[in-house]
């Protein structure tokens, strides 16, 4: 009885394509926007906010940049753990070798230099698609690793190959603590969150819709496939590097290039899969889906088991819930979370009135 | 030893572990053609089969009839694979296929280690990973015997799964719907049955890369890893060719050793793992020419 958009009329064009043509909607992402930035950090603590929403916002980034690639653009990518790493260790390198950069721009620089390594290893897929592109980009997630564990200069010739982010400073003030921490994480996240939203609506995202629908159609009517694949794998890689970076220096502080492997890959993809292939709302559903499964795992093995169960028992069982759920939410709903989100509002708007 | 010995000791070396990258590529080609599904699932597979060969083994059961249960376990799982996942994604984009197959990878290796447990056991298949005395007399080249029997083991597999696809009804109908699914259909060929033949005969494949690669490293998880590394190779050869999976594996192999040995060097120490990422790009660049690997089917594009 809420939710319903009686009475509201677009007037103009510009009402027409909001993002959020309906009026609760709007107020709802304001609500939510003012809980996040504002409720979250008063009442969560510290272990909830540095150990599980910063990394969930981190890689709700990453299942975005993954989802432009694949969700969109409709080109398989194994690969996002290491444009995550590009991104991880090109901010690192940025900040030490260039100190005069604000920390920000190190940041966007990094999704930069991860959008030219993604725009590289993307080339390959102008002549091969599908499964033949999926491997393709398994040789960047290898290579990428490899690089970074054997080439010293990337971590500055630590001997432990492991890079330490140095502390973090914008606008001259320190961020250290975990509230800091998730602010700026969350900031970073909505503003590119907003524009990759964006982006999937205009032209560029359009044109991405209809390749991946059928890539010779689209060449057909005029869509240059060349430069529409290569920026889909550019700004895909732009988000999973910014991501990586984020992931280094808001949460983990201390990486390795192991920290990129390709579970880390997997985990994104599953979040796409679970979340809802070609939504943005989905890569958040489907983050928060995977980072919160296993801690919830945890608390009811907790709870029945006593302690009963093995760590390795646990570790199995988790492996077996997350199977069993890819494949049970690919056979019953494959549009996933965000599809079921939708169907959510859509019969919200006629209840409870349904005919 | 000459340069040139150790060049063919490296060069045979990594031939007769490309075939044991075969043997994996195998698989994943024998699915890929029946059914069009690229089985990310058939390093678990190997995994699972090695992990209840040997958990059978540990009951007691002498090797043979533990072989024969495995293959009956591999059976069994081929048949509701077939019937739990792949059936109701029927008519799904070969990417939704794709994913579910990674989900039930994850599956098969929680199940596999959660019912026989996850420390690294021996395999021993009475074969000596040593290098073979009668050709080192012969021809001044070490080569394992290990890698020999197995080159001879996956060979005769090969020819096995040849006679079976090239003179049996059943194997017959399994080009059939490799050709066209539709078509296959539409003459009486029960599609459902056919795919678990195939996937039946992929975990007699992924048994017998199991207990090779099993006995070489040992009984544990990185076993489902050997898949990544069938990877390159199945490129290579495309999707679609045994012949491919053979040759492609090879080419990787012995590249990938060769690599490792001489590229290793350049970048110093003894440890560069060349050979992690060696193959894919080779991989890479012959996709950039020939897109459809060395013998795959040729992409023809219909609008």
């Amino acid at each position: 009885m809420l939710y319903r958009e009686a009475g509201q009329f677009k007037t103009s064009y510009q009402k027409d394509q909001a993002i959020f043509p309906i009026r609760q909607d709007r107020i709802a992402v304001w609500a939510l926007l003012l809980a996040v930035f504002i409720a979250v950090p008063l009442l969560a603590d510290d272990y909830w906010l540095g150990s599980i929403i910063t990394p969930l916002l981190v890689l709700s980034l990453a299942a975005i940049g993954l989802n432009i690639l694949t969700g969109y653009a409709g080109q398989l990518s194994l690969g996002t753990a290491g444009f995550m790493a590009v991104g991880a260790f090109a901010a690192y390198n940025l900040n030490i070798r260039v100190p005069e950069l604000p920390l920000i721009v190190d940041f966007l620089l990094a999704g930069v230099f991860a959008a030219m390594v993604g725009m590289v290893f993307g080339l390959p897929s102008l002549r091969i698609k599908g499964f033949y592109l999926a491997v393709a980009t398994l040789a960047a997630q290898f290579f990428i690793e490899w690089v970074f564990t054997h080439v010293g200069w990337f971590t500055n010739y630590s001997s432990s190959g492991v890079i330490s982010a140095p502390p973090m400073h914008i606008l001259g003030m320190t961020i250290d603590t975990a509230v800091e921490k998730y602010l700026l994480t969350l900031s970073v996240v909505a503003v590119l969150a907003l524009g990759a939203k964006n982006m999937v609506r205009s032209r560029i995202g359009r044109s991405w819709m209809a390749v991946r629908d059928k890539d010779i159609s689209a060449e057909v009517i005029g869509i240059p496939l060349l430069s529409t694949k290569l920026s889909a794998f550019g700004i895909s890689s732009f988000y999973c590097g910014v991501a990586g970076a984020l992931w280094t220096y808001c949460y983990l502080g201390t990486v390795e290039p192991a920290a990129f492997d390709l579970n880390r890959s997997f985990q994104v993809l599953f979040m796409i899969i679970i979340g809802g292939v070609g939504s943005i709302l989905g890569s958040f559903l489907g983050a928060g889906f995977i980072v919160l499964l296993p801690i919830l795992l945890n608390n009811i093995a907790a709870m029945i088991g006593h302690g009963t169960l093995q760590a390795d028992t646990m570790a199995n069982l988790e492996h077996i819930i997350f199977g069993g759920l890819i494949i049970f939410f690919l056979i019953v709903e494959p549009h996933g979370l965000a599809r079921l989100w939708q169907i959510a509002k859509e019969k919200l708007r006629l209840w409870p009135f349904p005919y | 030893m000459s340069d040139l010995n150790f060049f063919f000791e490296v060069l045979i070396g990594g031939l007769l572990s490309g075939v044991m990258y075969s043997l994996v590529a195998l698989g994943f080609v024998l699915i890929y053609k029946a059914s069009g599904v690229f089985n990310f699932a058939q390093g678990s597979m190997v995994l699972f089969a090695a992990l209840t060969f040997v958990g059978i083994m540990e009951q007691g059961i002498p090797f043979w009839p533990a072989l024969v249960v495995a293959l009956v376990v591999m059976m069994v799982l081929a048949v509701g694979i077939e019937r739990v996942v792949l059936r109701p994604l029927v008519n799904q984009p070969q990417i939704s296929l794709f994913m579910a197959t990674i989900g039930l990878s994850y599956l098969l290796e929680g199940l596999g280690q959660g019912l026989w447990g996850t420390q690294v056991r021996a395999l021993d298949l009475g074969i000596e990973d040593m290098p073979n005395e009668t050709i080192q007399t012969m021809l001044g080249i070490q080569v394992s015997t290990f890698d020999i029997f197995s080159a001879i083991s996956a060979a005769l597999l090969v020819g096995l799964l040849a006679l079976f696809f090239n003179k049996t009804r059943v194997g017959l109908a399994l080009r059939a719907v490799a050709d066209d699914h539709q078509a296959a259909l539409a003459v009486g060929i029960p599609l459902q049955h056919v795919w678990a033949i195939v996937w039946a005969a992929a975990g007699l494949v992924a048994l017998v890369a199991g207990l090779l690669w099993g006995s070489r490293l040992g009984v544990q998880f990185s076993l489902s890893l050997v898949a990544l590394k069938a990877l390159p190779v199945l490129i290579l050869g495309g999707f679609t060719s045994i012949a491919g999976a053979i040759v492609g594996g090879l080419i990787i192999g012995a590249s990938e050793k060769l690599a490792e040995v001489y590229i290793g060097t350049f970048t110093g120490g003894a440890v560069a793992a060349v050979e992690n990422w060696f193959p894919y790009m080779l991989a890479l660049v012959f996709l950039l020419v020939r897109p459809q690997g060395l013998f795959g089917d040729k992409i023809i594009e219909r609008v």
